[in-house]
């Protein structure tokens, strides 16, 4: 049964904060950076005004932010940050300890174009940089959106057979900063209930006793954390970790259906968004924002009968390639749009995955090819993806020779 | 009052003793490392020990106690990083705070208390440190200082002693070792002005002891300045770790005193309040310095007193003005 919901004009950020405030994670510990801040901020109010009765740490940097959240969540607390760029890169070095740890800690990145120079504005480099840090990723198209799958990220991560921290991103401005009209739930129990009162802290069993794997003093054996391990079990480790990883897009999956049915709005399988992709000869993949253009410009083609679709890539950790592989098999031309660095690489981060996924299709595309685009915050503005469209048609045509890789929206 | 004066707790030997080891053997600590004396003492030392949560910073202490699949902690801990044990234990002590205004956590706030090396506390994790002081989280962090970075080898910290040789410091014909004084960690936490700061040292047990109490019972953040002989970084025998430990007090390289955050006091204590009072019982460093290969150089293959004669006058002018400070000059 779809709740009762109500309808406020809410940025990306307080569109977070109020997910927040429905969830009323245990603790908070976070550190201001453009374009983020304004979670924070937001959230502070609801502290101060008492609408939360969450412990809200005013850290001292970001590294200082996630290595409470690593205390607080092994001590069975449910947790919550946010940051960007810089904010994000000073986090690196905990990030793995994290998810190594199989603390579920939510976190959401106002994706922000790292140093240097110093920008504020949006590409997705900054959570590129953490993609091997074990964390589950999901990116974002608007506040209504980051909204949602911050409230689903709490119950993706806690999931007994997940444990595994979930990174929500929303592009810099862009979505942080761009308001619109959206729905909440109005009682805020609907979240909870949905999410929990409480974390379930998993319970495991050792040495013939249950405990819970936490820090709890009353555990009948207490556990070490984060222990010195030799070449003798780190491998096993990790291995387990993989493991974790492997039953998350099932997850990700019920998670989203069972918010549909709260909420009424679904996004796709909850890892792909595909629009239009299956008569398409024309694919184009992306992250964030950007898939809202794209498919804005993508209609007007559709109407004269061209057969655009687009795929928007919403769970990029673990990345769904089989799926990827399955819906872009037999395509005339995929076009992967790459909003992060890839200074020294054949493509860029989210090529590179379609990429390895393509390699190993039986019916792979005739063309894929790879466009950089909107570093720093630059703008993809209609005009620019059309113009990418007719290059796409034309290499369909046969008109133009395809390529590997090409910077759009750039001085050369 | 918060200080050791005031405590309502008499630490009796054999009771200590009798009480149960929440740090136990099979660790892989050198032999004669004092950084094992310093826990088990804290432990005995808490009110409740039952109740405790720890947080360790990266260091020997670490990474010789906790070999998986094995532990030498029978209380729940945690290592997070090198740098952040101080942010680790706000996120606990925040934690516990939201779980009990829930009504998940029933029972008494645990303790939280943190072991940091003197790299994780005077260097990398000085700035996490001070954030977690300054807003004013309850946790007692107890800093084993060996003066060096151990567990990676014996290098150079802020906290190594002038004059002392570590490998990223050796005595060259032109450079004599490490060339700076060491850094006042004790005054720089008790500069935030909130939190109980006070030395330590595993010899002068009674006061360690008294001093953890006091930390574990004052309503805010506490920092214990514990001196830690390390026999294999400083170049012993693991035999006298203790004399060596007795003599970095007796020399007043290492004098005992405490901060009292509420009536902004510093107090001198046991050992080193008996020195204030009969100055004649503090020993020349030399007595110190001789012991250790890492001062060798001070020694042979000339002696260099002029070099020995430095320490001396730095030590003298350190407990004046500690002597300044405790109202005692
Ligand atoms: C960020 C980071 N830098 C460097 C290291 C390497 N490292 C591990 S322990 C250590 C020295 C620890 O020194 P200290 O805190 O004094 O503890 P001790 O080993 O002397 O007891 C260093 C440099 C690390 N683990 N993490
Ligand atoms: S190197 Fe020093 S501090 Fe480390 S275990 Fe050995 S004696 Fe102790
Ligand atoms: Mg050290």
């Amino acid at each position: 049964m779809v709740e009762e919901q109500v309808e406020m004009l809410l940025n990306g950020d307080f569109a977070v904060a109020w997910a927040w405030k429905h969830v009323e994670p245990d603790v908070v510990a976070a550190f201001p950076i453009t374009p983020q801040t304004l979670i924070v901020e937001k959230f502070a109010e609801f502290v101060a005004n008492g609408e939360v009765r969450t412990q809200f740490i005013n850290v001292e940097s970001e590294h200082s932010a996630i290595s409470a959240m690593v205390g607080a969540a092994a001590a069975g607390a449910r947790t919550a940050t946010a940051t960007a760029a810089n904010g994000l890169q000073l986090m690196h070095e905990i990030l793995y300890i994290v998810s190594s740890m199989r603390l579920p800690v939510m976190m959401a990145v106002a994706n922000r174009a790292v140093s240097g120079p110093i920008n504020i504005h949006c590409d997705h480099t900054d959570a590129m940089g953490q993609r091997d840090a074990g964390w589950i990723m999901l990116f974002t198209e608007d506040a209504q959106e980051a909204y949602d799958t911050t409230i689903q990220a709490f119950k993706i991560s806690e999931n007994p057979d997940v444990l595994l921290p979930t990174m929500v991103c929303l592009d810099g401005f862009l979505v942080s900063h761009t308001a619109m009209n959206l729905k909440v739930f109005g009682n805020p129990k609907i979240v909870k209930d949905f999410v929990g009162e409480v974390r379930p802290v998993a319970r495991i069993k050792l040495m013939g006793e249950e405990v819970e794997l936490s820090l709890n003093p009353r555990n009948k054996i207490p556990l070490t954390f984060g222990p010195f391990c030799y070449y003798d079990y780190y491998f096993e480790f990790k291995r387990q970790q993989i493991e974790a990883m492997k039953a998350v897009p099932e997850i990700v999956e019920r998670v989203n259906k069972e918010y549909y049915e709260l909420s009424g709005r679904l996004y796709g399988n909850g890892r792909l968004v595909p629009w239009n992709v299956d008569d398409a000869d024309i694919v184009a993949v992306v992250m964030g924002s950007a898939a809202g253009t794209l498919r804005w410009v993508a209609r007007k083609y559709r109407e004269r009968g061209t057969k655009i679709g687009i795929l928007k890539v919403r769970m990029f950790r673990p990345f769904p390639w089989e799926e990827v592989q399955k819906l872009l098999e037999n395509k005339e031309v995929v076009a992967v749009f790459d909003r992060a660095q890839d200074a020294g690489a054949m493509v860029g981060p989210l090529s590179l995955e379609v990429l390895s996924a393509l390699y190993y299709s039986k019916n792979r595309p005739k063309n894929t090819v790879t466009y950089i685009f909107g570093l720093g915050g630059r703008d993809l503005t209609p005009e620019l993806a059309e113009k990418t469209f007719e290059e796409l048609i034309r290499i369909k045509e046969g008109k133009e020779k395809p390529f590997i890789k090409k910077y759009i929206g750039v001085r050369e | 009052m918060v200080g050791v004066k005031d405590l309502k707790w008499t630490p009796i030997p054999i009771e200590l003793a009798k009480k149960p080891d929440y740090f136990i053997s099979g660790h892989r600590m050198c032999a004669g490392c004092a950084a094992p004396v310093i826990v088990k003492l804290a432990l005995k030392a808490l009110p409740n020990p039952e109740n405790v949560v720890i947080v360790n910073a990266t260091g020997c202490l670490e990474v010789a106690s906790t070999i998986y699949p094995y532990t030498s902690w029978k209380r729940p801990w945690i290592h997070n990083a090198f740098e952040n044990a101080a942010a680790t234990a706000s996120g606990i002590e925040a934690a516990f705070k939201a779980l009990k205004a829930k009504a998940v956590w029933k029972d008494d706030l645990p303790i939280v208390l943190v072991f940091g090396g003197d790299g994780g506390t005077y260097d990398i994790g000085l700035q996490s440190l001070s954030g977690a002081v300054e807003r004013g989280h309850k946790f007692v962090y107890i800093l084993y200082d060996n003066e060096a970075y151990m567990n990676t080898g014996i290098q150079r910290c802020s906290s190594t002693p002038q004059f002392a040789q570590t490998t990223t410091t050796p005595a060259g014909v032109v450079i004599p070792g490490k060339l700076e004084w060491k850094k006042p960690i004790g005054f720089i936490i008790a500069a935030h002005g909130n939190a109980y700061v006070a030395t330590a040292n595993p010899y002068f047990w009674i006061d360690f002891v008294k001093k953890v109490r006091v930390a574990a019972e004052y309503n805010g953040p506490a920092f214990i300045h514990a001196i830690s002989i390390c026999p294999r970084g400083w170049y012993h025998s693991s035999k006298i770790t203790m004399t060596v430990s007795r003599l970095a007090t007796e020399t007043c390289l290492h004098p005992l005193w405490e901060f009292d955050p509420e009536n902004k006091e510093y107090r001198i204590t046991d050992k080193s309040l008996e020195i204030a009072r009969n100055p004649e019982k503090k020993v020349p460093v030399e007595e110190y310095l001789k012991l250790q290969g890492r001062f060798s150089h001070l020694f042979t293959p000339t002696r260099r007193d002029d070099i020995i004669s430095e320490i001396q006058r730095k030590v003298d002018r350190d407990w004046e003005y500690l002597l300044k400070l405790a109202g005692m000059k």
